[in-house]
């Protein structure tokens, strides 16, 4: 187990490294957006004064590196700052407590992983299965329809896709609610009804590319001589495939599954407007239009390391899985 | 005929190669009785494994039955539905494959794969099928017979797995095993031990056999009678000793007579001669686990120095500190009396000249989106800078050495040579840099014997042309025998015997030496019968390497 542990420790530090890397992008990006906040709040005929006095007050006259540093150093304590337009709004009002960017986006995050989770808990299963018996059929009716009905579901918009579902699911058969404005205290079932149909349509997205990877990786090891040993120990097709070929896939579709989940939570923006569903999405396009900059990096950061987080643990997963690795000679 | 298990009658079998169907097999027959070892040669292409497989009623992809009938204890494999040919297969028939390394899956451990045929197949509990498992293991001489089961593939040596798999097919105690080349990857020490525990588990439980193998000697020892086949069509069956003394077809009697190729020994070398390279006192590692310890032997011009030993004994890492690919960490390589630079990155252009290298795999050496005429093209312009028609010219008058003529062969991709061929340009490639040395590294052990008899006969007219010196590298004896002026043998990194090759024929000898020579199966059906009365059973193979 001591390399094992070793590689973990070593993407691990990769990991961190990239973060730091993706952070100093962000800032620089973020900082190039035109206009700026104070231009922003104050109107066009805002005078020079009014301007320089908020642009201080937010430290925004601090040179860029100053304020990435002090940026950086709030992150690695904790501290995600305070919303520019949530201060301006509490001090307007001679309020005392400010809303920082930490109360803001929690929620919403907590919104976005529970779509996030649902969605994974039904089209993970579905496409995995879809893809072992689309290998275990291949080139039969079966597999055909099975990968156009997902290329097809994969290949239109998503609000299409969404509006479909709507139609169908709570015009014509009301089974599911088409709004999810879900909030905090709600109870679990009525939380999962009201987020059904944005799960289902993330479902038909993310489908697709999971099931035709684990279709793929099967297919890839069914020329090998432990399977055709296998199926002349007579072996049953399905056993063969479950059993013989699917551990020994494992890793490209744990790599896909990955690369799906991180979609789930950085990508949703367009199915989060379609269903009024408060998501940490809508949250990031709202702060992008009025250059609430320190919301917009947390968001920025967040995504990043959900990204970052996920193809670390489908790493070390993919390497758990690969018994040369975790039972050296 | 109550005793008549198998009964092959006139199968005709074909493979579809792009879009056509080419016969593999033509119209053959096979009769196979109960407790019978039937051995099957042929060269690679010969229809063998295609032949052994439909004896189970299997084709693989892309093979299909023309016509015939294939019975099985009264059943028609070539009619039965799957539910029925999956009943019979690991259950009454099984099969023992070439590579058991490839053959075991890696995702699970031995015992659990062990267990799978009779547990699903409801012949034993798991339990049970264990407790039998490993008391094959024992049967088997298996190291550890209780704990080895349950490690992974990967961390057993490929002969135990061999053994293993043995096991695995005798797991529900079949009517019928097939044998598909179950020792063509191991070492000769190592293939003794895996010979002598088939021969005798199949004897102990009066298994019947089809004993797949382009060995001749290794089917002498294990077969009951011999089928031989040429091209999908059987040339003779006889019973085995018959078939060793008086093989009446053309085609046997020059399978038989492969084995007599031998250059004349050359006069000794000068003592005063400076070698073309000269190994001296040399160690090499992979990272920190070492790999080479003092190694040090010399290759005088116009000769072959057999390198010998077993996988893992350092022969092609020695090639690697000369080419300059792996830089050793200690000692030096010598050419024409002149030390060169460690790394081949830092040698010459014309140092680089020097040394070139014939692999093992022809297939995988030569790139495949290349014309022949441009393999060899490249190192002639990279090397002499020669371009237009002085090129081609030259490139026409190497293609005339390796007897491939080049109007015909100028413009083939690799994919359309054959194994032989492949690795005849392999050497034009290596000659056109013009060197003094080549490194042959296993070049005819991918080869059908008598392929490769052409290649070693090349081989040796090249040098007696060119004054080649070759290092041979290699683990089958018959080679070294048909080669070689001087061996080195090699052995966990250290050369534990060189001098030239008559004394190293005659004993006395290094001990290990003497176990490498003497597990080398000859074509004496009785030859391993008395190597094991001599040796013991319990002394041959790693056990006997240890034992020294």
């Amino acid at each position: 187990m001591g390399n094992v542990l070793t590689i973990i420790l070593q993407r691990l530090a990769l990991g961190v490294l990239t973060l730091l890397i993706v952070s100093v992008v962000i800032f620089v990006a973020v900082n190039l957006l035109p206009g700026d906040f104070a231009q922003l709040i104050l109107g066009q005929g805002a005078t020079e004064e009014a301007v320089n006095t908020i642009r201080r007050d937010l430290g925004l006259d601090q040179p860029m590196v100053a304020r990435y540093l002090t940026w950086l150093g709030g992150m690695l304590t904790g501290d995600l700052g305070s919303s520019f337009a949530q201060l301006n709004f509490a001090t307007n009002m001679g309020g005392a407590n400010t809303v920082t960017v930490l109360d803001q986006i929690l929620p919403r995050l907590g919104n976005t992983m529970f779509l996030a989770g649902v969605t994974a808990v039904i089209a993970v299963p579905i496409a995995v299965t879809l893809g072992v018996l689309a290998a275990l059929y291949r080139n039969t009716i079966f597999d055909r329809v099975a990968n156009i009905a997902t290329l097809s579901s994969i290949s239109s918009p998503e609000f299409f896709m969404a509006y479909v579902l709507i139609l169908v699911l709570a015009v014509i058969n009301p089974i599911f609610p088409s709004l999810s404005n879900i909030y905090d205290g709600m109870a679990l079932s009525d939380r999962l009804e009201k987020t059904m149909l944005p799960a289902l349509t993330l479902t038909l997205v993310v489908t697709a590319h999971m099931m035709r990877m684990t279709r793929a990786s099967i297919i890839n090891l069914l020329a090998s001589p432990y399977i055709e040993m296998a199926r002349l120990k007579g072996m049953s097709p399905m056993r063969v495939i479950v059993k013989h070929a699917l551990p020994n896939a494992l890793a490209p579709i744990i790599n896909v599954v990955a690369l799906n989940l991180a979609y789930l939570i950085t990508g949703v923006v367009v199915v989060e407007v379609v269903f009024v569903y408060p998501g940490i999405g809508q949250l990031f396009v709202d702060s992008v239009k009025i250059r609430d900059i320190p919301v917009v990096q947390a968001c920025c950061l967040i995504f990043a390391a959900a990204y970052i987080l996920l193809n670390l643990t489908a790493d070390i997963m993919s390497i758990l899985s690969n018994p040369r690795l975790r039972h050296p000679k | 005929m109550s005793d008549q298990l198998v009964k092959i009658r006139d199968l005709w079998l074909e493979g579809r190669s792009d879009e056509t169907w080419n016969p593999i097999i033509n119209g053959v027959d096979l009769n196979l009785k109960k407790g019978e070892v039937l051995g099957l040669i042929g060269e690679s292409g010969a229809g063998k494994s295609t032949l052994g497989l439909a004896a189970m009623g299997f084709c693989r992809d892309g093979v299909r039955v023309f016509k015939g009938s294939v019975e099985f204890d009264g059943i028609d494999l070539l009619n039965a539905s799957a539910a029925v040919k999956r009943d019979l297969l690991g259950k009454r028939i099984a099969y023992v494959a070439q590579s058991a390394a490839a053959s075991f899956n890696p995702a699970h451990k031995i015992i659990d794969q062990h267990v799978e045929g009779p547990t699903q197949h409801g012949v034993m509990t798991k339990e049970e099928s264990e407790a039998d498992g490993m008391e094959l293991y024992r049967k088997l001489r298996l190291p550890n017979p209780d704990e080895i089961g349950f490690r992974y593939p990967h961390q057993v040596s490929g002969g135990q797995l061999q053994r293993a798999m043995t096991a695995m097919a005798m797991a529900c105690r079949p009517d019928l095993i097939i044998f598909d080349e179950p020792t063509t990857a191991l070492d000769v020490t190592t293939q003794i031990e895996v010979l002598a525990a088939i021969r005798e588990i199949v004897q102990e439980f009066d298994t019947a056999a089809i004993y797949i193998t382009h060995d001749l000697a290794v089917v002498a020892q294990m077969a009951d009678r011999i089928k031989v086949l040429l091209k999908g069509d059987e040339v003779e069956t006889a019973d085995t000793r018959t078939m060793l003394t008086a093989p009446t077809q053309e085609y046997t009697k020059s399978l038989w007579a492969v084995r007599s190729f031998e250059r004349p020994l050359k006069s000794p070398v000068i003592a005063s001669a400076v070698p073309v390279v000269s190994v001296r006192s040399v160690d090499a590692a992979y990272g920190k686990v070492p790999v080479l310890h003092d190694v040090s032997f010399d290759m005088h011009e116009g000769r072959t120095v057999a390198v010998v030993g077993e996988s893992g004994s350092g022969k092609s890492t020695t090639a690697r500190c000369i080419t300059g690919l792996l830089p050793p960490s200690a000692g030096e390589i010598l050419f024409d009396g002149e030390v060169m630079p460690p790394s081949y990155k830092r040698r010459t252009k014309d140092q680089l000249r020097q040394v070139q290298m014939i692999y093992q795999m022809a297939d995988t050496a030569l790139n495949p989106r290349v014309t022949v005429g441009n393999i060899i093209a490249r190192p002639v312009q990279f090397y002499s800078g020669l371009t237009g028609k002085a090129l081609r010219k030259r490139v026409d008058s190497l293609m005339d050495q390796i007897e491939l003529p080049a109007d015909e062969y100028y413009k083939r991709l690799p994919s359309e040579l054959s194994g032989g061929q492949k690795q005849r340009i392999g050497i034009a490639r290596a000659l056109a840099a013009e060197p003094k040395f080549i490194i042959c590294d296993e070049v005819t052990s991918a080869l059908d014997q008598l392929v490769a008899e052409g290649i070693l006969r090349l081989l040796a007219r090249l040098q007696d042309e060119l004054s080649l010196s070759y290092m041979f590298i290699t683990h089958d004896l018959a080679t070294v025998r048909a080669i070689a002026d001087e061996v080195v043998v090699m052995k966990e990194g250290r050369v534990v015997e060189q001098g030239p090759k008559r004394e190293m024929f005659k004993p006395p000898h290094h001990p290990y030496t003497d176990l490498l020579l003497s597990s080398v199966p000859e074509m004496d059906p009785d030859w391993l019968t008395n190597l094991l009365a001599e040796r013991g059973v319990d002394n041959i193979g790693d056990a006997a390497v240890d034992n020294m």
